[in-house]
Protein backbone atom coordinates (compact mmCIF):
# COMPACT_ATOMS: atom_id res chain seq x y z
CA UNK A 1 0.00 0.00 0.00
CA UNK A 2 0.98 3.41 -0.46
CA UNK A 3 2.08 5.28 2.13
CA UNK A 4 1.66 8.83 0.42
CA UNK A 5 -1.51 10.13 1.28
CA UNK A 6 -3.96 11.30 -1.73
CA UNK A 7 -3.78 14.86 -1.16
CA UNK A 8 0.14 15.05 -1.47
CA UNK A 9 1.03 16.36 -4.42
CA UNK A 10 2.77 14.63 -6.95
CA UNK A 11 6.44 14.00 -6.92
CA UNK A 12 8.67 16.40 -8.95
CA UNK A 13 11.59 14.78 -9.26
CA UNK A 14 14.05 15.01 -12.30
CA UNK A 15 13.15 11.33 -13.45
CA UNK A 16 9.37 12.48 -13.38
CA UNK A 17 10.37 15.99 -15.39
CA UNK A 18 12.42 13.64 -17.77
CA UNK A 19 11.53 14.86 -21.56
CA UNK A 20 10.09 17.79 -20.77
CA UNK A 21 11.40 20.79 -22.40
CA UNK A 22 13.51 23.38 -20.78
CA UNK A 23 12.81 27.21 -20.01
CA UNK A 24 14.65 28.80 -23.04
CA UNK A 25 16.43 31.34 -20.63
CA UNK A 26 15.59 35.00 -21.21
CA UNK A 27 18.21 37.32 -21.64
CA UNK A 28 18.66 40.11 -18.79
CA UNK A 29 17.28 43.42 -20.33
CA UNK A 30 19.83 45.85 -21.11
CA UNK A 31 19.33 49.29 -19.60
CA UNK A 32 17.07 51.66 -20.64
CA UNK A 33 19.15 54.42 -20.22
CA UNK A 34 22.45 53.62 -19.51
CA UNK A 35 25.43 57.03 -18.37
CA UNK A 36 28.80 56.14 -19.54
CA UNK A 37 31.38 58.47 -17.75
CA UNK A 38 29.57 61.59 -18.66
CA UNK A 39 31.40 65.04 -18.02
CA UNK A 40 29.26 68.06 -17.96
CA UNK A 41 30.61 71.39 -18.60
CA UNK A 42 28.69 75.30 -18.06
CA UNK A 43 31.83 76.94 -19.67
CA UNK A 44 35.02 76.29 -17.93
CA UNK A 45 32.79 75.51 -14.92
CA UNK A 46 33.00 71.26 -14.77
CA UNK A 47 29.14 70.26 -12.73
CA UNK A 48 29.55 66.37 -13.79
CA UNK A 49 32.53 64.29 -12.94
CA UNK A 50 32.42 61.05 -15.20
CA UNK A 51 29.11 59.75 -14.33
CA UNK A 52 28.33 56.18 -15.17
CA UNK A 53 24.61 55.33 -13.93
CA UNK A 54 22.25 52.48 -15.15
CA UNK A 55 18.65 53.36 -15.23
CA UNK A 56 16.51 49.76 -15.93
CA UNK A 57 13.28 49.86 -17.81
CA UNK A 58 9.98 49.99 -15.48
CA UNK A 59 11.89 51.47 -12.18
CA UNK A 60 11.89 54.68 -10.93
CA UNK A 61 15.32 55.91 -10.40
CA UNK A 62 15.61 58.62 -7.87
CA UNK A 63 18.58 61.28 -8.18
CA UNK A 64 19.18 62.59 -4.38
CA UNK A 65 21.69 65.12 -3.02
CA UNK A 66 22.30 68.81 -2.35
CA UNK A 67 21.54 71.81 -4.05
CA UNK A 68 24.04 72.21 -6.93
CA UNK A 69 25.28 68.69 -6.95
CA UNK A 70 24.38 68.41 -10.72
CA UNK A 71 21.46 66.12 -10.06
CA UNK A 72 19.13 68.08 -12.27
CA UNK A 73 22.07 68.53 -14.97
CA UNK A 74 22.48 65.23 -14.96
CA UNK A 75 18.71 64.94 -15.74
CA UNK A 76 18.43 67.43 -18.55
CA UNK A 77 21.42 65.57 -20.08
CA UNK A 78 19.47 62.74 -20.53
CA UNK A 79 17.07 64.45 -23.57
CA UNK A 80 19.61 66.97 -24.22
CA UNK A 81 17.22 70.00 -23.04
CA UNK A 82 21.47 70.97 -22.48
CA UNK A 83 21.96 71.27 -25.78
CA UNK A 84 19.87 75.17 -25.40
CA UNK A 85 22.33 76.13 -23.04
CA UNK A 86 25.19 77.92 -24.12
CA UNK A 87 28.97 77.25 -24.06
CA UNK A 88 28.05 74.13 -22.33
CA UNK A 89 29.27 70.54 -23.09
CA UNK A 90 28.96 67.11 -22.59
CA UNK A 91 31.36 64.11 -22.98
CA UNK A 92 31.14 60.72 -22.44
CA UNK A 93 27.94 58.68 -23.52
CA UNK A 94 24.46 58.49 -22.76
CA UNK A 95 22.64 55.68 -24.59
CA UNK A 96 18.76 55.02 -25.08
CA UNK A 97 18.00 51.54 -25.61
CA UNK A 98 22.11 51.59 -26.87
CA UNK A 99 21.35 54.33 -29.34
CA UNK A 100 23.72 57.23 -28.27
CA UNK A 101 20.95 60.38 -27.80
CA UNK A 102 23.49 62.57 -29.46
CA UNK A 103 22.73 60.73 -33.13
CA UNK A 104 18.62 60.29 -32.45
CA UNK A 105 17.25 63.24 -33.76
CA UNK A 106 16.06 65.47 -31.20
CA UNK A 107 12.01 66.31 -31.40
CA UNK A 108 12.40 61.99 -31.71
CA UNK A 109 14.53 62.23 -28.65
CA UNK A 110 12.41 64.24 -26.53
CA UNK A 111 9.55 62.68 -27.57
CA UNK A 112 10.46 59.65 -26.33
CA UNK A 113 12.02 61.12 -23.08
CA UNK A 114 9.25 63.49 -21.90
CA UNK A 115 10.15 65.99 -18.74
CA UNK A 116 8.02 67.76 -16.07
CA UNK A 117 9.74 70.69 -14.11
CA UNK A 118 9.58 72.04 -10.63
CA UNK A 119 6.87 74.58 -11.81
CA UNK A 120 4.17 73.55 -13.75
CA UNK A 121 4.16 75.37 -17.12
CA UNK A 122 1.20 74.97 -19.02
CA UNK A 123 0.55 76.71 -22.09
CA UNK A 124 -1.72 79.77 -22.44
CA UNK A 125 -4.50 77.60 -24.21
CA UNK A 126 -7.19 75.71 -23.19
CA UNK A 127 -7.12 72.21 -20.45
CA UNK A 128 -7.96 70.25 -23.75
CA UNK A 129 -5.23 72.17 -26.49
CA UNK A 130 -2.36 71.28 -23.59
CA UNK A 131 -3.03 67.53 -24.37
CA UNK A 132 -4.01 67.59 -28.03
CA UNK A 133 -1.17 69.69 -28.92
CA UNK A 134 1.48 67.12 -28.69
CA UNK A 135 -0.72 64.52 -30.24
CA UNK A 136 -1.17 67.30 -33.33
CA UNK A 137 2.34 68.26 -34.16
CA UNK A 138 3.06 64.48 -33.81
CA UNK A 139 0.39 63.48 -36.20
CA UNK A 140 -0.27 60.77 -33.26
CA UNK A 141 -4.12 61.07 -33.50
CA UNK A 142 -7.01 61.60 -36.30
CA UNK A 143 -9.65 64.19 -35.43
CA UNK A 144 -11.97 61.63 -34.44
CA UNK A 145 -9.77 60.01 -31.84
CA UNK A 146 -8.09 63.54 -29.86
CA UNK A 147 -11.04 63.51 -27.25
CA UNK A 148 -10.57 60.01 -26.36
CA UNK A 149 -6.45 60.45 -26.38
CA UNK A 150 -6.63 63.18 -24.31
CA UNK A 151 -8.96 62.15 -21.95
CA UNK A 152 -6.76 58.91 -21.94
CA UNK A 153 -4.08 60.71 -20.87
CA UNK A 154 -5.97 63.25 -18.08
CA UNK A 155 -6.99 60.02 -17.06
CA UNK A 156 -3.25 58.58 -16.43
CA UNK A 157 -2.28 61.86 -14.51
CA UNK A 158 -5.40 61.45 -12.45
CA UNK A 159 -7.03 64.73 -13.43
CA UNK A 160 -9.70 63.64 -15.31
CA UNK A 161 -12.30 63.73 -12.80
CA UNK A 162 -11.27 67.42 -11.94
CA UNK A 163 -11.12 68.79 -15.18
CA UNK A 164 -13.64 66.49 -17.46
CA UNK A 165 -16.60 69.48 -17.18
CA UNK A 166 -14.10 72.34 -17.76
CA UNK A 167 -11.81 70.71 -20.88
CA UNK A 168 -12.22 74.16 -22.82
CA UNK A 169 -11.18 76.43 -19.85
CA UNK A 170 -7.24 77.95 -19.38
CA UNK A 171 -5.15 75.67 -17.88
CA UNK A 172 -4.44 78.53 -16.15
CA UNK A 173 -7.27 78.22 -13.95
CA UNK A 174 -6.39 75.24 -12.65
CA UNK A 175 -4.36 74.75 -9.08
CA UNK A 176 -0.65 74.44 -8.85
CA UNK A 177 -1.29 70.64 -7.94
CA UNK A 178 -3.83 70.28 -11.16
CA UNK A 179 -1.66 72.09 -13.43
CA UNK A 180 1.34 70.18 -12.42
CA UNK A 181 -0.83 66.65 -12.82
CA UNK A 182 -1.93 68.75 -16.38
CA UNK A 183 1.46 68.82 -17.54
CA UNK A 184 2.39 65.22 -16.81
CA UNK A 185 -0.83 64.43 -19.07
CA UNK A 186 0.91 66.50 -21.84
CA UNK A 187 4.03 64.60 -21.09
CA UNK A 188 2.59 60.97 -20.92
CA UNK A 189 0.12 62.05 -24.04
CA UNK A 190 2.92 61.37 -26.62
CA UNK A 191 3.44 57.97 -25.13
CA UNK A 192 6.87 58.41 -24.01
CA UNK A 193 9.21 55.81 -23.28
CA UNK A 194 10.92 57.63 -20.67
CA UNK A 195 9.82 60.12 -18.07
CA UNK A 196 12.17 63.04 -16.24
CA UNK A 197 11.11 64.48 -13.24
CA UNK A 198 12.78 67.37 -11.82
CA UNK A 199 11.57 68.61 -8.34
CA UNK A 200 7.79 67.98 -9.50
CA UNK A 201 6.44 68.19 -6.20
CA UNK A 202 8.04 70.60 -4.53
CA UNK A 203 5.83 73.58 -5.09
CA UNK A 204 2.78 71.32 -4.14
CA UNK A 205 0.53 70.64 -1.42
CA UNK A 206 0.77 67.09 0.75
CA UNK A 207 -1.92 65.85 -1.41
CA UNK A 208 -1.73 67.05 -4.87
CA UNK A 209 2.28 65.28 -3.90
CA UNK A 210 0.42 62.32 -2.99
CA UNK A 211 -1.59 62.00 -5.80
CA UNK A 212 1.41 62.41 -8.02
CA UNK A 213 3.71 59.94 -6.14
CA UNK A 214 0.65 57.57 -6.76
CA UNK A 215 1.02 58.24 -10.44
CA UNK A 216 4.79 57.95 -11.12
CA UNK A 217 3.96 54.26 -9.58
CA UNK A 218 1.36 53.17 -11.78
CA UNK A 219 3.53 54.65 -14.13
CA UNK A 220 6.57 52.29 -14.07
CA UNK A 221 4.21 49.36 -15.73
CA UNK A 222 4.56 51.64 -19.20
CA UNK A 223 8.04 54.25 -18.67
CA UNK A 224 11.06 54.09 -16.78
CA UNK A 225 11.00 57.46 -14.71
CA UNK A 226 13.96 59.25 -12.92
CA UNK A 227 13.10 61.90 -10.42
CA UNK A 228 15.35 64.54 -8.65
CA UNK A 229 14.29 65.18 -5.83
CA UNK A 230 15.11 67.09 -2.54
CA UNK A 231 12.31 65.19 -0.63
CA UNK A 232 13.96 61.86 0.96
CA UNK A 233 11.54 60.90 1.93
CA UNK A 234 9.34 60.72 -1.39
CA UNK A 235 12.58 59.39 -2.76
CA UNK A 236 12.25 56.74 0.22
CA UNK A 237 8.47 56.10 -1.10
CA UNK A 238 8.51 55.93 -5.02
CA UNK A 239 11.47 54.67 -6.00
CA UNK A 240 13.21 51.43 -6.58
CA UNK A 241 16.59 52.59 -7.05
CA UNK A 242 18.84 55.74 -5.63
CA UNK A 243 21.38 57.61 -6.88
CA UNK A 244 23.77 59.81 -4.24
CA UNK A 245 25.35 62.46 -5.77
CA UNK A 246 27.18 65.23 -4.69
CA UNK A 247 29.32 67.64 -5.81
CA UNK A 248 29.28 66.47 -9.20
CA UNK A 249 30.20 62.89 -8.63
CA UNK A 250 28.31 60.51 -8.26
CA UNK A 251 29.31 58.66 -4.63
CA UNK A 252 26.39 55.76 -4.56
CA UNK A 253 23.29 54.06 -6.42
CA UNK A 254 21.67 51.22 -4.34
CA UNK A 255 18.27 49.71 -4.35
CA UNK A 256 16.25 52.79 -2.34
CA UNK A 257 15.12 50.81 0.87
CA UNK A 258 19.09 49.30 1.21
CA UNK A 259 20.74 52.97 0.66
CA UNK A 260 17.92 54.67 2.97
CA UNK A 261 18.66 51.90 5.74
CA UNK A 262 22.56 51.01 5.15
CA UNK A 263 23.82 53.44 2.49
CA UNK A 264 27.65 52.41 1.59
CA UNK A 265 29.52 55.65 1.47
CA UNK A 266 29.54 57.91 4.92
CA UNK A 267 28.66 61.07 2.78
CA UNK A 268 25.31 59.52 2.10
CA UNK A 269 24.67 58.56 5.60
CA UNK A 270 25.71 61.75 6.30
CA UNK A 271 23.37 63.68 3.90
CA UNK A 272 20.28 61.34 4.29
CA UNK A 273 20.35 61.98 8.03
CA UNK A 274 21.07 65.28 7.65
CA UNK A 275 24.26 65.11 9.19
CA UNK A 276 25.70 67.27 6.41
CA UNK A 277 28.36 70.05 6.47
CA UNK B 1 27.04 69.73 11.82
CA UNK B 2 25.41 68.77 15.26
CA UNK B 3 21.29 68.35 14.65
CA UNK B 4 19.01 69.17 17.61
CA UNK B 5 17.86 66.10 17.92
CA UNK B 6 21.22 64.23 18.23
CA UNK B 7 20.56 65.18 21.90
CA UNK B 8 17.10 63.77 21.92
CA UNK B 9 18.83 60.27 20.51
CA UNK B 10 21.61 60.54 23.28
CA UNK B 11 18.64 61.07 26.01
CA UNK B 12 16.48 58.08 24.71
CA UNK B 13 19.74 55.87 25.11
CA UNK B 14 20.43 56.76 28.37
CA UNK B 15 16.99 56.06 29.31
CA UNK B 16 17.24 52.53 27.67
CA UNK B 17 20.05 51.93 29.64
CA UNK B 18 18.69 53.26 33.03
CA UNK B 19 16.27 50.67 32.35
CA UNK B 20 18.22 48.05 31.39
CA UNK B 21 20.50 48.81 34.93
CA UNK B 22 17.16 48.44 36.58
CA UNK B 23 16.00 45.01 35.09
CA UNK B 24 19.35 43.58 35.60
CA UNK B 25 19.48 44.80 39.24
CA UNK B 26 16.04 43.31 39.69
CA UNK B 27 17.52 39.71 38.20
CA UNK B 28 20.07 40.01 41.33
CA UNK B 29 18.03 40.77 44.29
CA UNK B 30 15.66 38.10 42.47
CA UNK B 31 18.29 35.37 42.23
CA UNK B 32 19.93 36.61 45.54
CA UNK B 33 16.57 35.95 47.11
CA UNK B 34 17.11 32.30 46.46
CA UNK B 35 20.37 32.32 47.18
CA UNK B 36 20.43 34.06 50.55
CA UNK B 37 16.89 33.09 51.65
CA UNK B 38 15.76 36.67 51.54
CA UNK B 39 12.39 37.27 51.29
CA UNK B 40 12.99 40.99 51.17
CA UNK B 41 14.94 41.15 48.47
CA UNK B 42 12.24 39.46 46.36
CA UNK B 43 9.59 41.96 47.62
CA UNK B 44 11.46 44.65 46.24
CA UNK B 45 11.80 43.11 42.94
CA UNK B 46 7.96 43.22 42.70
CA UNK B 47 7.70 46.50 44.23
CA UNK B 48 10.34 48.05 41.51
CA UNK B 49 9.09 46.35 38.66
CA UNK B 50 6.38 49.02 37.87
CA UNK B 51 8.90 51.52 37.51
CA UNK B 52 10.52 49.34 34.28
CA UNK B 53 7.06 48.75 33.05
CA UNK B 54 6.62 53.15 33.00
CA UNK B 55 9.90 52.81 31.23
CA UNK B 56 8.97 50.97 28.86
CA UNK B 57 5.90 53.04 27.82
CA UNK B 58 7.81 56.15 27.83
CA UNK B 59 10.26 54.61 25.59
CA UNK B 60 7.62 53.28 23.10
CA UNK B 61 6.25 57.45 23.16
CA UNK B 62 9.96 58.69 22.73
CA UNK B 63 10.37 56.18 19.56
CA UNK B 64 6.81 56.68 18.26
CA UNK B 65 7.63 60.53 18.26
CA UNK B 66 10.97 60.66 16.69
CA UNK B 67 10.15 58.00 13.76
CA UNK B 68 7.33 60.54 13.42
CA UNK B 69 8.42 64.26 13.71
CA UNK B 70 11.93 63.37 12.66
CA UNK B 71 11.64 60.60 9.39
CA UNK B 72 15.24 59.40 10.92
CA UNK B 73 17.11 57.67 7.90
CA UNK B 74 20.28 55.24 7.45
CA UNK B 75 21.86 54.85 11.18
CA UNK B 76 19.35 56.89 12.54
CA UNK B 77 16.54 54.90 11.94
CA UNK B 78 18.52 51.79 12.50
CA UNK B 79 19.33 52.61 16.38
CA UNK B 80 15.04 53.78 16.73
CA UNK B 81 13.89 50.35 15.35
CA UNK B 82 16.88 48.52 17.31
CA UNK B 83 15.63 50.80 20.38
CA UNK B 84 12.60 50.03 19.84
CA UNK B 85 13.35 45.86 19.73
CA UNK B 86 15.58 46.38 23.11
CA UNK B 87 12.92 47.91 24.85
CA UNK B 88 10.36 44.93 24.58
CA UNK B 89 13.03 42.75 25.88
CA UNK B 90 14.40 44.86 28.92
CA UNK B 91 10.99 44.74 29.82
CA UNK B 92 10.50 41.24 29.28
CA UNK B 93 14.30 40.72 31.53
CA UNK B 94 12.15 42.58 34.25
CA UNK B 95 9.03 39.90 33.68
CA UNK B 96 11.89 37.28 34.05
CA UNK B 97 12.73 38.82 37.41
CA UNK B 98 10.12 39.06 38.89
CA UNK B 99 8.95 35.23 38.48
CA UNK B 100 11.73 34.59 39.65
CA UNK B 101 11.17 36.76 42.37
CA UNK B 102 7.59 34.83 43.06
CA UNK B 103 9.43 31.49 43.22
CA UNK B 104 11.81 32.76 45.55
CA UNK B 105 8.93 33.68 48.50
CA UNK B 106 7.67 30.00 47.68
CA UNK B 107 10.94 28.01 48.08
CA UNK B 108 11.79 30.03 51.11
CA UNK B 109 8.84 28.54 52.66
CA UNK B 110 10.73 24.64 52.44
CA UNK B 111 13.93 23.34 53.49
CA UNK B 112 17.00 24.07 51.17
CA UNK B 113 16.42 21.22 48.81
CA UNK B 114 20.48 21.06 48.01
CA UNK B 115 23.37 23.43 47.88
CA UNK B 116 23.38 25.80 45.12
CA UNK B 117 26.05 25.53 43.14
CA UNK B 118 24.97 25.86 39.26
CA UNK B 119 22.28 28.43 40.57
CA UNK B 120 24.95 31.49 41.19
CA UNK B 121 26.85 30.55 37.57
CA UNK B 122 24.19 30.44 35.72
CA UNK B 123 22.22 33.76 37.63
CA UNK B 124 25.95 35.36 36.93
CA UNK B 125 25.99 34.47 33.82
CA UNK B 126 22.54 35.53 32.67
CA UNK B 127 23.18 38.97 34.91
CA UNK B 128 27.09 39.30 32.65
CA UNK B 129 25.33 38.38 29.50
CA UNK B 130 22.80 41.65 30.09
CA UNK B 131 25.16 43.79 31.28
CA UNK B 132 27.25 43.06 27.82
CA UNK B 133 24.69 43.99 25.71
CA UNK B 134 23.78 47.11 26.96
CA UNK B 135 27.84 48.14 27.06
CA UNK B 136 27.82 46.87 23.25
CA UNK B 137 25.10 49.25 22.73
CA UNK B 138 26.65 51.96 24.38
CA UNK B 139 30.12 51.26 22.61
CA UNK B 140 28.63 50.49 19.60
CA UNK B 141 30.89 47.41 19.81
CA UNK B 142 30.13 44.34 17.48
CA UNK B 143 32.81 42.04 19.22
CA UNK B 144 31.42 41.93 22.74
CA UNK B 145 27.59 41.73 20.89
CA UNK B 146 29.26 39.01 19.60
CA UNK B 147 30.67 37.42 22.81
CA UNK B 148 27.29 37.85 24.16
CA UNK B 149 25.63 35.60 21.63
CA UNK B 150 28.24 32.92 22.42
CA UNK B 151 27.75 33.01 26.12
CA UNK B 152 24.06 31.80 25.44
CA UNK B 153 25.37 28.39 24.91
CA UNK B 154 27.24 28.03 27.91
CA UNK B 155 23.72 29.52 29.85
CA UNK B 156 21.55 26.41 27.70
CA UNK B 157 23.78 23.70 28.91
CA UNK B 158 23.87 24.84 32.93
CA UNK B 159 20.22 25.06 32.68
CA UNK B 160 19.90 21.16 31.57
CA UNK B 161 22.42 20.56 33.86
CA UNK B 162 20.03 22.09 36.67
CA UNK B 163 16.86 20.30 35.03
CA UNK B 164 18.45 17.15 35.36
CA UNK B 165 20.37 17.35 38.81
CA UNK B 166 16.65 18.86 39.92
CA UNK B 167 14.85 15.72 38.18
CA UNK B 168 17.38 12.79 40.39
CA UNK B 169 16.15 15.22 43.38
CA UNK B 170 12.48 14.92 42.80
CA UNK B 171 12.49 11.05 42.19
CA UNK B 172 14.95 10.35 45.18
CA UNK B 173 12.00 12.01 47.49
CA UNK B 174 8.61 13.06 46.35
CA UNK B 175 8.90 15.51 49.70
CA UNK B 176 11.42 17.91 48.04
CA UNK B 177 9.10 17.85 44.38
CA UNK B 178 7.09 21.39 45.59
CA UNK B 179 10.12 23.70 46.03
CA UNK B 180 13.08 21.31 43.41
CA UNK B 181 10.24 22.41 40.73
CA UNK B 182 9.96 26.08 41.66
CA UNK B 183 13.99 26.18 40.92
CA UNK B 184 13.63 24.51 37.53
CA UNK B 185 11.21 27.61 37.34
CA UNK B 186 13.75 29.82 38.00
CA UNK B 187 16.44 28.33 36.21
CA UNK B 188 14.21 28.46 32.96
CA UNK B 189 13.72 32.24 33.90
CA UNK B 190 17.65 32.33 33.63
CA UNK B 191 17.50 30.79 30.39
CA UNK B 192 15.10 33.22 28.98
CA UNK B 193 17.13 36.23 30.11
CA UNK B 194 19.97 34.97 28.27
CA UNK B 195 17.97 34.73 25.44
CA UNK B 196 16.15 38.11 25.85
CA UNK B 197 20.00 39.79 26.06
CA UNK B 198 21.22 37.81 22.66
CA UNK B 199 18.25 39.37 21.33
CA UNK B 200 20.00 42.53 22.39
CA UNK B 201 22.78 42.03 21.10
CA UNK B 202 21.27 40.86 17.71
CA UNK B 203 19.92 43.98 18.04
CA UNK B 204 23.24 45.94 18.56
CA UNK B 205 24.88 44.83 15.61
CA UNK B 206 22.15 45.60 13.40
CA UNK B 207 22.15 49.15 15.00
CA UNK B 208 26.16 49.26 14.28
CA UNK B 209 26.31 47.81 10.91
CA UNK B 210 22.94 47.48 9.45
CA UNK B 211 23.38 43.13 9.06
CA UNK B 212 20.43 40.92 10.48
CA UNK B 213 22.36 37.95 12.04
CA UNK B 214 18.72 36.93 13.91
CA UNK B 215 17.98 33.44 12.56
CA UNK B 216 21.10 32.53 10.46
CA UNK B 217 19.86 29.49 9.33
CA UNK B 218 17.34 31.93 6.92
CA UNK B 219 18.80 32.74 3.61
CA UNK B 220 18.28 36.33 3.29
CA UNK B 221 19.87 38.12 0.72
Amino acid sequence: MSTVPDYAPESKTAQDRKGAPLPTPTPAPGPKLRATNVNFFYGTFQALYDISLDMQEHLVTALIGPSGCGKSTFLRNLNRINDTVRNSRMEGKILLDNEDVREVDVTNLRRRVGMVFQRPNPFPKSIFENIAYGLKINGMAKRSEMRDKVERSLRRAALWDEVKDKLHESAYALSGGQQQRLCIARALAVNPEVLLLDEPCSALDPVSTAKIEELMLQLRSSCTVAIVTHNMQQAARVSDVTAFLLEGKLIECRPTAQLFTNPADPRTEAYITGRFG
Amino acid sequence: MERHFEQEFQDLQQRLLWMGSLSERAVHKAVHAVLEADEALAEAVLEEEPAINELQIEMDDRITRLLALQQPMAADLRLLIGASRINSDIERIGDQAVNIAQSATRILRHPQVKPYVDLPRMSGLAENMVRDSLNALVKRDVDLANSVMRQDDEVDRLRDQMFRELLTYMMENSAVVFPAFELVLVAKNLERIGDHATNIAEDVIYIVVGRDVRHPALDRR
